[in-house]
């Protein structure tokens, strides 16, 4: 097999920092739909790629070439450990996304029992903890996912504020940002250069909803505001502990998200050569990387043939 | 989630912002109160609607208060042992997955300065 197969494994070391520059200039829900969409893109050309290696190799097995009337003959040349390898990975990568699923699946319905026993009114769960905490808990097709807000965060913040932050999580609910998340922790099991654009994907869907709050609420300092004082909130109780904290070697999320509320609304239509040549250069990588992974298929589809033909010669 | 007529989404929005400001008070409200703890101009009328339908669902509790009812929200036998259950899934670490969306992450000690200077700016 030719190099075909091995550039949809090679092309997210390259695709993967472009798309992560690219949504750095995007407004925030095209580079949400940036991000993800170069997540499922190479997700799913890796995947291609993986069951390729995998299966030119167990078709030189004879078993497997008498099974299937083949001519080992006219089979594809390559090493019996690319192939295993490949397998391996393969079946890594579909455990770690089993895995993946299981966990996210467990979660969302631990969350929904506890939900289930607290205050409800509309779309909002109220529980009773005097730590500040909200997010939202995606539903089912059958049920419409929910607002869950601690009386703790209630009383740090005031009425509009409150409104502004209920716009947030309204705004995760109807986009269906979780959907964007689970994809997001699919492909990055798939491969490692993947897992970078999770974190990036989370802050722009958060700034998504940021901008929606703001336009539902009319009113940017003020979703602003709901922002920094539920984070200052949230932080004021003590945590047990607090993984993932880089001490001050750079700013965090929330600083960002507040300050990109008190400036004025992002506006789309303005192009920067710069953006315009990441954009370029991203739609290349993902262009090559799917024509790539077809002309791979296609390719071993018809030397499968070829030696189905010899066989029955 | 299924699209709701835009009146009947507009309630639940409503129920919804009238129980959290039931809930960030410590004490009753009557509709009057909790007209000016929502700060946005809608007329008590509506606000004591979204209270009475609240209390026939059971979602509020009522007292005589003056002329007319004071609220409080109803708390549920389960609901701390709920709100202890969701701190520790929440706790949990980094083995969480992703897949809820919290409204805000942990801040670093120079994020909090940050915060703190934005903030003053913006008020």
């Amino acid at each position: 097999m030719t190099f075909t197969v091995w550039a949809p494994l090679l092309l997210p070391f390259l695709a993967a920092p472009l798309a992560r520059r690219l949504a750095e200039a995007l407004a925030p829900r095209t580079a949400s739909w940036v991000l993800a969409g170069t997540a499922a893109a190479l997700g799913g050309a890796t995947a291609v790629s993986l069951a390729l290696l995998t299966l030119a190799g167990l078709l030189r097995l004879p078993p497997v070439a008498a099974l299937g009337h083949l001519s080992p003959h006219w089979l594809p040349d390559g090493s019996p450990w690319t192939a295993g390898a490949a397998a391996l990975g393969l079946l890594a990568v579909t455990g770690l996304a089993l895995r993946a699923a299981h966990r996210q699946y467990a979660d969302l319905r631990r969350a929904r029992a506890t939900a289930a026993r607290a205050a409800a009114a509309g779309q909002l769960t109220v529980l009773e903890d005097e730590r500040a905490e909200a997010f939202a808990l995606p539903g089912l097709p059958w049920q419409p996912g929910r607002i869950v807000v601690t009386t703790g965060m209630l009383r740090a913040l005031d009425g509009p504020e409150r409104a502004a932050l209920l716009a947030h999580e309204r705004a995760h609910l109807t986009a269906r940002h979780h959907v964007f998340l689970a994809l997001a922790e699919y492909t990055a099991v798939l491969h490692p250069a993947l897992r970078g654009l999770r974190t990036p994907l989370g802050y722009h869907l958060e700034r998504w909803a940021d901008e929606n709050a703001a336009r539902a609420t009319g009113d940017r300092a003020l979703t602003a505001r709901a922002v920094g004082r539920a984070a200052l909130a949230a932080a004021r109780a003590p945590r047990p502990h607090r993984p993932g904290l880089a001490p001050a070697a750079h700013t965090g999320p929330v600083p960002r998200r507040v300050a990109a509320l008190l400036a004025p609304p992002p506006s789309p239509r303005r192009a920067a050569p710069a953006r315009t040549a990441a954009a370029l250069a991203l739609a290349a990588c993902l262009a090559l990387a799917g024509s790539t992974a077809l002309h791979a298929t296609t390719e071993l589809h018809r030397t499968v043939e070829a030696a189905q033909g010899e066989a029955h010669r | 989630m299924p699209e709701l007529p835009q009146a009947r989404r507009h309630a639940g929005e409503l129920e919804a912002q009238v129980l959290a400001a039931l809930w960030a008070a410590r004490t009753p409200l009557t509709p009057q109160d909790v007209q000016t703890a929502l700060g946005d101009g809608l007329a008590r009328t509506t606000i004591a609607t979204i209270l009475a339908r609240l209390h026939d669902k059971g979602t509020v509790g009522r007292t005589k208060a003056g002329r007319g009812f004071a609220y409080t929200p109803t708390v549920e036998d389960q609901a701390g042992l709920a709100a202890r259950r969701m701190r520790s899934e929440l706790e949990s670490g980094e083995d969480r997955s992703t897949v809820l969306a919290r409204f805000v992450s942990d801040l670093s000690d120079d994020d909090e300065r940050l915060l703190r200077e934005l903030l003053g700016e913006a008020s």
